[in-house]
């Protein structure tokens, strides 16, 4: 039993399932109120964002204020399949899914075909791929939709009412995140080019485009069913604690498992030193749009989560300032640390929205964002490396190879004769 | 051994390549196509509504010679500190609203007459309007330094994010604290403007100023001419006068009152028939106090001592502290002025438009920012043309393509000068850096 | 033959040639960095590149890995043209180099700085790192030991799990040049590698490059400033100096041009 409870994998696990259990119990017991149940699901997705932006400003150095557009964009797209769906209205459901598998094999086509060349300019990879994605979408809006539309639907419904809808909700989450991973890997070919700073600054303006979108989204765009500035309403609140849990744990682990693999360290040589990190054969530029895309699919995932659990969704929720919120948890939580962006993303929640928000007395609403930022100030002061720095929990820690039990030999011992070293 | 059987695999591939000119070729041309295309469409919009169009582009340059002063802050602080500000936005809120004050609860904007009761009101205006902005500016400039004192100076050894972190949280505050119902509430306020508005008409141009202004303009114009010749030629007397910012002066502020009076005086004459324009004295006012502020800025930053000393430590800190130069001094003034133009712009904002909000920094900051990145950070001339690139762009847009599109299509520009140019319009000459 | 000096053995010149440079020219803006540069190297040679500050030298390999793009000229790795190539296209095709200045991930540990250099050749994909696949668990050991291998060659594998960063600087240079192994090279640049050694280091890394040059059958390329080290291994010496070659030739009729000595101590020295 010791010798399990040593194994961290063991113990991870063990936790986990506890943790599952005991929210799982006090729900059901209807100790954790709608309320409360809201604030843990949303932490779990704000914490999610967080865990993605984390990838890609704290272990690939790129840093990034564009995760709540993915976030956004997630929310909307599966909000967009479900709501459609239960008007019995597939459309969205079969353009979404169909689309990005179309796109994605158009894409990987292009880049197959480009890699046959070289000296390509980013922005003609940026063309190539952005006509392909388009032409994936527009044919499953032209041709696959109205084709299989009416049979797919035919065929789910098919199914006990019970299983179809938890299908329709993994699948509207799978078809959000794959949608904010593919508009991400577009922006991201010429836009992680730019470096640091300057890459910080345009996912701002990604940021700020996709919000100015959305709340054009009946006007502009031509989505009516989200009603633009007003918010969009009568989505399905699916989001359940089991579904929450599984995408959460899908996310630390898929970057846990990433992060301490060969490509892991390739992301983490691009932090460290970008031009060294090309100069020892590390393709720094797919690097960076990697860990770029699987940030912003966990955004995506994470905005399908919550987008089923609020049921309503508005332009605000992803406006310029909440979506300072992953920058401020992850810098907190220690920039390079998943456990120090778990426990801060949903402190961060339970605090801002639980706590402050439930027990300021009356009229002091407003001074919550009076004060929050004070905290960031001294926070910032006092610690800036964030709470945990670099720590990690064992399950997520980086492993250290043992030594190696032959005898490490000095140099000048080995050198001398060449003949003596057999290779 | 495998590992020469893996890298002449490798090698194979690479031999088979061909060169991506042709495809690099094929997109620019694809490229240039859209560009045309989204010209095109906007340019025929605008030559069907030529009236709109020209109005636009005055409201253009007003809201452009406002962004102007706020971007320059942005870029002499990232110039020197290496932080995106984001409370930059923020301290020009409370320049506006330092002015409403001034103006609703002490009556500042009319000390003049109420000193002087026989004065000649356009000179007390002008005094009055003056003493409102200054007021402004100098307390901006001690919030900003205050910024920097308490909230950045702290954490200039650590990593950069700190101070970024930080900047966002004097951000919020500086809105939040201002939403606060005893402090700014968090209602849309209107605005006293400090001085009357009125539409211009012809009489009160007379053709004689604009004679003397036509004058001033083109004698800048042609001394400038001359001068850039002989720079050329490798004068280094001539490349100095160049630059010389009371000639910059003639030109822009000659320049533009030029044509803004010409347009007016011109209007009712000719055009008014088909365009139909209106320019307001405020229009008027708000470029010119921008281009004198601008000026002044430029000759401090080009002239005076702790000009040369920004130049010195935006270049090179640490040299410039073993040169003797007192940096943390140097960032305080920097901070300071960035945060007197910022005040100054609150004031010609909220005149402008004439409503005030605790939020109203927000976007104009933004802007802003996305002007001095375009014109190159930490170029002070590029400030300017990125400020008045995205006023016109924006306001164009707002009128030719969709009023809501204005902010995504001034992002949208963003995105793309910096995939075509990342250093910005005037990235390069490391000499303007502040 | 071109960019070659005339005397050299003709058991060398029978072997194939691995790089090729012809012409190379490079400019900063108006600064010409490197004019008309033109070497030829033959499989397994150690050949050196000299000259005074800011000659140039630098720039020739920052050319040859790709970082600037020439002006004008050629280089050719085994025919295969390099220019227009990214770096670490270059870098896989099997030339690595190491840095002037030493450029480590100074926050990783020692054994990731060379596991970073072994990622091309992993051999799993994302997949099976995200699966933790079989493939994903023998691959991973595999690359470890091979690292730890390196590191035992450079005497580093006690401290395998020491930040890099907190190396002394002598064992910084050493496992940037293990590093740089790690890529699996056939070409091997070098920049300044004796750079702040004293002499016992300095004789130390001489037996070293002479070493990984014949067990991973390695062509070097050098630059140097330490005479001691040039003159003793290389087997010919180009110099260089304000961009463009000077002299080319044994180290012993290097050591006596009177333009070398000219380029190094200024005109006076010669009279
Ligand atoms: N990125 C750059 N931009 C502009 N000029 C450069 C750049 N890199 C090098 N130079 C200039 O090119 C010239 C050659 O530099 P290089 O670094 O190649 O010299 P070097 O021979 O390696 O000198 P050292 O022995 O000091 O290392 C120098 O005058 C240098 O100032
Ligand atoms: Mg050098």
């Amino acid at each position: 039993m010791r010798q399990l409870l040593r194994n961290t994998n063991f113990t991870f696990i063990l936790g986990a399932v506890l943790v599952f259990i005991v929210v799982q119990a006090l729900i059901s017991l209807g100790v954790l109120n709608a309320y409360w149940q809201g604030i843990i699901f949303w932490g779990a997705a704000i914490t999610m964002v967080s865990l993605g932006l984390n990838l890609i400003y704290g272990f690939n150095g790129q840093f990034s204020l564009g995760q709540f557009g993915f976030y956004a964009i997630g929310a909307y797209a599966s909000a967009d399949i479900t709501y459609r769906w239960v008007r019995n209205d597939p459309s969205a459901l079969v353009v979404v899914i169909f689309g990005s598998i179309l796109a994605l094999a158009l894409m990987f086509g292009v880049s197959a075909f480009l890699r046959r060349f070289y000296g390509v300019a980013t922005l003609t990879k940026f063309l190539f791929n952005f006509l392909a994605a388009v032409l994936g979408f527009f044919l499953a809006v032209r041709f696959v939709n109205p084709a299989i539309g009416k049979v797919i639907y035919a065929a789910l419904n098919a199914l006990p009412s019970g299983i179809s809808q938890q299908l329709i909700f993994f699948l509207a989450l799978v078809g959000g995140a794959t949608l904010a991973g593919i508009v991400s890997y577009l922006f991201g070919i010429p836009v992680l080019e730019l470096g640091s700073d300057y890459f910080g600054i345009a996912t701002l303006g990604f940021t700020i485009i996709v919000k100015v979108l959305l709340d054009n989204t009946d006007t502009i765009l031509p989505f009516p069913e989200m009603k633009g500035a007003r918010g969009m309403v009568g989505i399905p609140k699916w989001t359940t604690w089991p579904w929450v849990f599984i995408c959460f744990m899908a996310v630390v682990l898929v970057m846990r498992n990433l992060i301490h693999s060969s490509t892991g360290r390739a992301i983490l040589s691009v932090r460290e030193d970008e031009r060294a990190a090309e100069l020892v054969g590390i393709d720094t530029a797919s690097q960076k749009i990697l860990a770029f895309v699987v940030g912003s699919v966990f955004a995506g995932l994470a905005g399908g989560i919550r987008a089923h659990d609020l049921a309503f969704l508005h332009p605000t929720t992803f406006g310029f300032l909440p979506s300072f919120n992953p920058l401020i948890i992850i810098v907190f939580g220690g920039l390079g640390s998943m456990t120090g962006t778990i426990i801060t993303g949903f402190f961060w929640i339970f605090l801002l929205e639980g706590l402050l928000r439930l027990y300021l007395p009356e009229g002091f609403e407003t001074w919550r964002f009076v004060v929050y930022p004070l905290v960031l100030l001294l926070m910032m002061l006092l610690r800036p490396q964030g709470l945990m720095g670099r720590y990690e929990i064992a399950f997520l820690r980086r492993p250290l190879p043992p030594l190696r039990v032959k005898e490490a030999s000095p140099v000048q011992e080995v050198i001398p004769q060449a003949g003596e070293v057999t290779a | 051994m495998s590992v020469t059987v893996e890298a002449r695999r490798i090698e194979q591939r690479m031999l088979q390549r061909r060169n991506g000119v042709v495809l690099n070729r094929i997109s620019q041309v694809v490229f240039a196509l859209a560009g045309i295309l989204v010209l095109y469409v906007v340019g025929r919009a605008a030559a069907a509504n030529l009236g709109v169009f020209f109005q636009q582009v005055l409201n253009g340059f007003q809201l452009g010679f406002i962004y102007a002063l706020i971007a320059l802050g942005y870029t002499m602080v990232y110039g020197i500190v290496k932080l995106i500000n984001f409370a930059h936005g923020d301290v020009f809120m409370v320049g506006a609203f330092v002015s409403f004050f001034t103006i609703s609860l002490l009556n500042l904007h009319q000390w003049p007459l109420a000193v002087w009761p026989g004065m000649n009101p356009t000179a007390a205006m002008v005094i009055g309007t003056v003493t409102v902005i200054l007021a402004s500016m100098l307390t901006c400039a001690l919030l900003a330094v205050t910024m920097e004192r308490f909230a950045y100076r702290p954490l200039r050894a650590m990593p950069r994010i700190a101070a970024l972190i930080t900047a966002i949280g004097v951000s919020f505050f500086l809105e939040y604290f201002g939403g606060l119902p005893f402090v700014f509430t968090n209602n849309y306020i209107t605005y006293p403007r400090p001085f009357e508005v009125f539409v211009l008409n012809a009489d009160m141009v007379p053709p004689l100023w604009l004679g003397i202004l036509w004058g001033m303009c083109g004698i800048a114009a042609i001394v400038y001419g001359i001068l850039k010749v002989l720079g050329n030629r490798g004068n280094a007397r001539a490349q100095a006068w160049q630059r010389n910012p009371f000639l910059q002066f003639g030109m822009l502020f000659g320049g533009f009152l030029g044509v803004a009076l010409t347009i007016i005086w011109l209007t009712p004459r000719l055009v008014r028939t088909h365009f139909d324009l209106t320019a307001s004295n405020a229009m008027l006012i708000i470029m010119g106090i921008s281009v004198i502020l601008l000026v002044i800025l430029q000759y401090i930053v080009r002239y005076t001592r702790i000009g040369k000393a920004m130049r010195a430590s935006a270049y090179d800190k640490p040299t410039s502290r073993l040169m003797g130069i007192n940096v943390d001094m140097v960032i305080a003034a920097t901070f300071a002025l960035a945060g007197s133009l910022a005040g100054a712009g609150g004031v010609l904002y909220a005149t402008a438009y004439n409503r005030i909000h605790h939020l109203m920094g927000i976007i104009p900051g933004l802007k802003s920012f996305v002007a001095a990145v375009i014109g190159g950070i930490g170029s002070i001339p590029g400030a300017f043309v990125g400020a008045l690139t995205i006023g016109l762009v924006e306001v164009l847009s707002a009128g030719f393509i969709s009023s809501p599109m204005r902010d995504a299509v001034a992002f949208s520009l963003l995105i793309i000068v910096l995939l075509i140019r990342p250093q910005g319009i005037f990235g390069e000459a490391p000499g303007e850096k502040v | 033959m071109k960019g070659r000096p005339e005397n050299l053995s003709p058991e060398v010149e029978a072997r194939p040639v691995i790089l090729e440079i012809d012409g190379l020219t490079h400019y900063f803006d108006s600064l010409r960095a490197v004019h008309d540069f033109s070497v030829t190297i033959k499989e397994g040679e150690l050949v050196g590149l000299i000259g005074p500050n800011g000659a140039g030298k630098t720039t020739v390999f920052n050319l040859i890995t790709g970082v600037y793009r020439p002006t004008a000229g050629s280089i050719r790795y085994e025919g295969v043209q390099l220019i227009g190539l990214p770096s670490h296209e270059i870098i896989q095709m099997g030339i690595a180099r190491t840095f002037q200045n030493i450029r480590l991930f100074a926050n990783l540990t020692v054994l990731d700085n060379v596991l970073i250099a072994y990622h091309p050749h992993s051999g799993y994909g994302l997949a099976d790192s995200i699966f933790r696949s079989r493939r994903f668990r023998e691959r991973e050991k595999a690359m470890i030991e091979r690292s730890q291998e390196f590191l035992e060659i450079f005497g580093l594998a006690d401290r395998q799990n020491d930040i890099a960063g907190s190396l002394p600087y002598g064992l910084q240079r050493r496992l940037e040049i293990a590093r740089a192994l790690a890529t699996q090279p056939r070409l091997l640049l070098l920049d300044e590698p004796a750079a702040g050694m004293n002499p016992q280091e300095i004789d130390q890394l001489m037996e070293l490059i002479h070493f990984i040059r014949d067990r991973f059958q390695l062509t070097i390329f050098l630059v140097e400033h330490r005479m001691r080290l040039v003159m003793n291994i290389c087997e010919w010496i180009t110099v260089m100096d304000f961009g463009e070659i000077i002299a080319r030739g044994k180290p012993e009729e290097v050591r006596g041009n009177p333009q070398v000595i000219e380029a190094y101590l200024g005109r006076q020295a010669i009279r």
